[in-house]
């Protein structure tokens, strides 16, 4: 029996195919059968591909020009190097400033795959403690500008105050 | 000591083990794939220091990992220890194993440290407080990479904020030999759960045995995950219950038949892949958990005990030595012999 491929080579690979619910069989050749199995196979589904496959669906939503493609292309975490191609490429980031580096790209996709984007869960004990002082300092940092510029100065002098206070508190100053 | 899987745990028919993974980074220093051997290993010594330094330091043991065996190494993957990822890391990496191996830090494993803690049966409260308590313990002294909108920050983003992975070990041969595991494989998904094989990702569900754990670890709360990840199992649980019993209504003697065939080969086969005792394994579990065999031992039977020990490294080191395959096949079937329990006649 000849390959039903190339006709040329004699058949020694009998593939069965299911399309449509009818089954079928088709005879190969050794040659034809691994060009066909290249075709067939799917690629192997890792959450790396995953997520670059996301990287890249939303990277043409976010910047949807070449020019500014080729900007976030070139997007370099400072703190370890790792570029947005290594990112899309690993899936891993090198760092945890990486999160703020590549935030914007990244924002939706952690979304789609979470559902949210906001954690909710467990805040560290210790630490914990100076996030809410440091978070309550830049609130009331940002009221202090907006008193200063309206030209309330009394209201500003409080702020400053419970700012000064915060800080001496958490050992910021 | 006996080890957590040595121990029985009464509700454990169908949820063999609860487990608990918690993902943390240093805030000093790059994650792990982009460490230099220098800096992981300095990490590596700065955590070992700071937990074996700590109240509970007696429970805990630094393992050597680059003394270990490749043997010893897979053993401990076999029974869960470990990730296979960690073992191939090629990075300096440390461990540190509480004595009845349910408590452990992976340190430079994805990322910088894996706390894993696991529990006998239906267990996952239990699991994540252990594994909360050695959390807090070393915040004490390290500075976490968090964020307070995203959480702790993890070398994968699917594990950014809580850095969770829970997961239950089921047990469920009913649902498999009738096709309904596929339908709940299906629906599992729109829970942000999946289900893997008994050895994670890409092995098959030997034995019946399978993982399910959540997927999601952003925008919920540790205890929303688990609550989450129970009240599905739950589910699963009662179905596999239900569906035994009716097997055993409808076909008991095909059923006895079957369980009574497996019991037969484990008592006097020479020869057994791992494969194929996981099966037989499997079949005498369900028999016995209804009541079909009935041992001379009065103490529960500990089978999930049994499956782990003729794992082929674990077998191996069982043997004290190393074996070629066609050698192991045989010691497995030996080993199955001398330790099963002898049913009542």
């Amino acid at each position: 029996m000849l390959c039903e491929r190339c006709q040329q080579e004699p058949a020694t690979v009998f593939l069965n195919q299911t399309i449509d619910g009818k089954k079928k069989e088709i005879h190969l050749c050794n040659k034809c059968a691994m060009e066909v199995k290249d075709l067939y196979q799917e690629k192997d589904i890792s959450i790396e591909n995953f997520l670059s496959s996301l990287l890249d669906m939303n990277h043409k939503k976010v910047a949807p020009h070449m020019e500014q493609q080729k900007k976030s292309h070139v997007l370099q975490c400072k703190q370890c190097g790792m570029t947005y191609n290594e990112f899309r490429q690993k899936g891993k980031f090198g760092c945890h400033r990486c999160y703020s580096t590549f935030g914007n790209l990244l924002s939706p996709v952690i979304k789609r795959v979470h559902g949210s984007n906001l954690h909710t869960g467990k805040i560290p004990n210790r630490t914990g403690e100076k996030l809410l002082t440091q978070k309550q300092i830049r609130d009331l940092e940002s009221k202090l500008k907006q008193a200063v510029k309206k030209e309330e100065y009394e209201a500003a002098a409080g702020y400053r105050d419970a700012i000064r206070a915060l800080k001496k508190e958490g050992g910021l100053c | 000591m006996l080890k957590w899987y040595e121990k029985n745990a009464n509700n454990n028919d169908v949820v063999i083990s609860s487990r608990v993974r918690l993902a943390r980074n240093l805030e000093t220093y790059h994650f792990p794939s982009k460490l230099t051997k220098e800096i992981a290993s300095r990490i590596v010594h700065e955590v070992e220091d700071i937990v074996l330094k700590a109240s509970s330091s007696h429970y805990f043991e630094r393992m050597d990992m680059e003394a270990l065996s490749p043997l010893d190494k897979v053993a401990m993957v076999e029974r869960h220890v470990v990730s296979p990822n960690f073992v191939q890391s090629s990075i300096p990496t440390g461990l540190i194993l509480s004595e009845d191996e349910s408590l452990s830090i992976m340190i430079n494993e994805e990322d910088h440290l894996r706390i894993q803690s696991i529990s006998n049966g239906f267990n996952l409260e239990e699991a994540l407080q252990n594994a909360n308590h050695i959390d807090d313990l070393l915040e004490e002294k390290i500075t976490y990479a968090y964020d307070e909108r995203m959480g702790y920050l993890t070398a994968c983003p699917t594990n950014v904020g809580t850095g969770l992975r829970a997961s239950y070990m089921i047990h469920v041969p009913a649902l498999e030999t009738t096709g309904k595991l596929q339908f709940i494989l299906e629906a599992i998904g729109k829970f942000g759960l999946t289900v893997r094989g008994i050895y994670g990702e890409g092995s098959q569900g030997r034995g019946s045995v399978f993982q399910i754990s959540n997927q999601v670890t952003l925008g919920h709360s540790e205890e929303e995950i688990i609550e989450n990840l129970t009240s599905v199992t739950n589910q699963i649980v009662e179905q596999e219950r239900s569906l035994r019993k009716k097997l055993l209504s409808e076909k008991r003697m095909q059923f006895e038949d079957a369980v009574y065939r497996s019991y037969g080969a484990l008592t006097y086969a020479r020869i057994l892949s791992s494969n194929e005792a996981m099966t037989l394994l499997s079949d005498m579990k369900l028999g016995y958990e209804l009541g079909i065999l009935n041992f001379e031992h009065t103490e529960p039977i500990n089978i999930y005990g049994l499956m782990t020990c003729i794992q082929p490294a674990n077998l191996q080191k069982e043997m004290k030595r190393e074996l070629k395959i066609e050698e192991r096949d045989m010691a497995r079937a030996t080993f199955i012999r001398q330790n099963l329990p002898k049913i009542k006649t």
